[in-house]
């Protein structure tokens, strides 16, 4: 049959084309890998597809660099993105909840609000925001990275569709019935049902933050309280080409790794949390 | 609703529940936003040590960002999305297209997912710090390209125009087109399966099918996805940044509306840095309000295959 052969043409034809995007995925990364395990001598010579073995000490020039201090930066960027992604989806959720289970008079211009808010680009206000951090005595602190995330219109967005689907009122009612406060209900009842939805942002809110270079690259000031991005952009200002190519290969390994370790574990959720929301919806 | 008619009004916990996102909002999104605004009328800047102003010019800021080099930048952010975009946007309905046609019988779905995907949650500052020392005079890829005999003398790709806006436009490329692929799947999977049972009996190919039904009927999301993108576009700023050190080089072709606004906000620059973000908020106030009329469209199919797209903005 004709459309037999097309189709297989097709089928071939598509596989060929994802293997060479496979490829251009991974390749980059792949000489990143090879390239951090050798040292800068080796380096200089061009480039070998094959490891070298100076992993351990390429990794130990690195944590041992002060005017780079990238364990420092890890340690920075994990308490601001760990933070971020607990209160963001805490309160996106809470918010949500507010919104869905309540009827009152300002419910619907709430909701027209943040909808209307939900894609605006936080870089319009960024600088009203440095004066104000400025004025409240947040500046060069990591407090001003955090607490904004409190308010993500996006995430709420995404916790509403998730009640709207997965969280009958009646429960809530029967709750009410049993004698629960308000609070206790959203805690102990509601939240252990969104938390599937809640994994998931908090996985994208996590990341989110760690890859975030713009807000804290205004705010921070001092070298000990960098986040990583920050740190990755002062390599890129130094003068690089005197400085050792096998740390500096080593600085990005260390920027992304966490962030690829933990995509390869969740990469079944994550994947299929990009479209959870709507989906449900 | 059910409250109204029992004793106790809870009405009270709505207002409870939504107050520490509004708080936070108002404190650290609308202020700041006001703040901005007014200054873009004042003359404020930072000359050495001395802070001149605030003095109240008018719309002077406004007239002298527009004399100056913002609408070559303005065209530099558009020509730098558009490197990325149209690639993205292509392979990714290919790709999706592929992916939900189950004659294709692709093996390793999984698989490529999970890579295509991948480069869209690496830090993009490291991303662009990897491409700058992969493809400098002395980097791998320039020993790969002599050692393969490709080229006699090593190419300075981030000397050219082309080259630095080709890097940032594959980087781009590569970091998104694995999310709007998969958003675009689970917009094609969303058809109903009947409408393609009916076409294949009525002797549909793959290419009429693609472009008569899967293309006009996915067209919400398309829209959505173009007005995102653009709007993510209108935030580039790290990958151009760390990729040529903030200078936009050569010659400030690479350089975005972000990366301007960035150096006014480290010079402090008030004035002008509120004159460009009020610029900046005009032109994603009417983008916003598209996306709002997307995923609140009344056409159950629009709004729902609209509200599939809203994760995307998320992690912008």
């Amino acid at each position: 049959m004709k459309s037999k052969g097309y189709n297989g043409f097709r089928t071939v034809f598509a596989h060929v084309v994802l293997v060479i995007l496979s490829f251009m995925c991974l390749f980059f990364f792949y000489i990143l890998l090879v390239n951090s395990t050798r040292s800068h001598a080796d380096l200089q010579k061009g480039f070998s597809a094959l490891p070298g073995g100076h992993f351990w000490t390429n990794l130990k020039n690195v944590t041992n660099d002060g005017t780079f201090p990238m364990v420092r930066g890890i340690i920075n960027s994990l308490i601001v993105s760990g933070s971020s992604a607990a209160i963001c989806t805490y309160f996106s959720a809470l918010t949500a909840y507010g919104l869905y289970a309540y009827d009152f008079k300002l419910k619907k211009v709430a909701f027209t609000f943040i909808m209307a808010i939900l894609v605006m680009p936080t870089q319009v206000t960024a600088m009203g925001f440095l004066r104000l951090v400025t004025k409240m005595g947040m500046y060069d602190s990591l407090l001003p990275l955090i607490i904004p995330s409190i308010a993500s219109p996006s995430v709420f967005y995404f916790m509403y569709s998730y009640q709207q689907s997965s969280l009958p009122l009646s429960l809530v009612e029967a709750a009410r019935i049993d004698g629960s406060k308000e609070f206790r209900t959203f805690n102990q009842i509601v939240l252990p049902i969104m938390k599937p939805a809640m994994a998931v942002q908090a996985i994208f809110t996590f990341v989110g933050s760690w890859n975030n270079y713009f807000v804290p690259a205004l705010v921070i000031q001092s070298k000990d309280k960098m986040t990583v991005p920050i740190l990755i952009a002062l390599l890129r200002g130094a003068d690089y080409m005197n400085r050792d190519m096998g740390k500096i290969y080593m600085m990005i390994m260390v920027a992304i790794v966490p962030i690829i370790l933990v995509y390869l574990i969740l990469s079944k959720y994550i994947i299929a949390g990009v479209t959870l929301g709507g989906v449900k919806g | 609703m059910k409250q109204k008619s029992k004793k106790i009004n809870y009405s009270k916990w709505g207002y409870i529940f939504i107050l520490p996102f509004f708080a936070c909002f108002f404190i650290f999104s609308l202020i700041p936003l006001i703040d901005t605004i007014r200054y873009s009328f004042y003359e404020y800047f930072r000359s050495g040590l001395k802070e001149i102003g605030p003095n109240f010019i008018g719309m002077a800021n406004y007239v002298s960002l527009l004399k100056s080099d913002m609408l070559k930048y303005a065209g530099n952010t558009l020509v730098l999305w558009l490197i990325g975009f149209v690639p993205q946007i292509v392979i990714s309905l290919l790709l999706a297209s592929w992916f939900v046609d189950a004659r294709l019988k692709i093996r390793g779905q999984q698989f490529f997912k999970v890579v295509i995907y991948l480069p869209n949650l690496i830090m993009a500052s490291a991303f662009a710090m990897l491409f700058f020392t992969l493809f400098s005079n002395k980097g791998p890829i320039n020993s790969i390209l002599l050692s393969l005999g490709i080229t006699d003398n090593p190419i300075d790709f981030m000397g050219t125009v082309f080259g630095t806006r080709t890097l940032v436009g594959v980087m781009n490329f590569l970091m998104w087109f694995g999310n709007t692929t998969i958003m675009l799947m689970a917009a094609i999977m969303g058809i109903s399966p009947d409408i393609f049972e009916a076409s294949e009996i009525d002797g549909c190919n793959s290419m009429q099918r693609f472009f008569r039904i899967t293309l006009p009927l996915i067209r919400p999301i398309l829209a959505y996805t173009l007005i995102t993108s653009i709007i993510g576009g209108l935030q580039m700023f790290d990958v151009p940044q760390i990729l040529t050190n903030g200078q936009g080089s050569p010659d400030r072709t690479s350089m975005t509306l972000i990366m301007f606004l960035n150096n006014h906000l480290k010079s402090k620059n008030y004035g002008m840095a509120g004159a460009l973000s009020v610029y900046l908020f005009i032109v994603s106030g009417i983008l916003c309000f598209i996306v709002y009329r997307i995923t609140n469209d009344d056409d159950p199919d629009g709004s729902k295959a609209a509200s599939k797209k809203n994760k995307k903005m998320g992690r912008r």
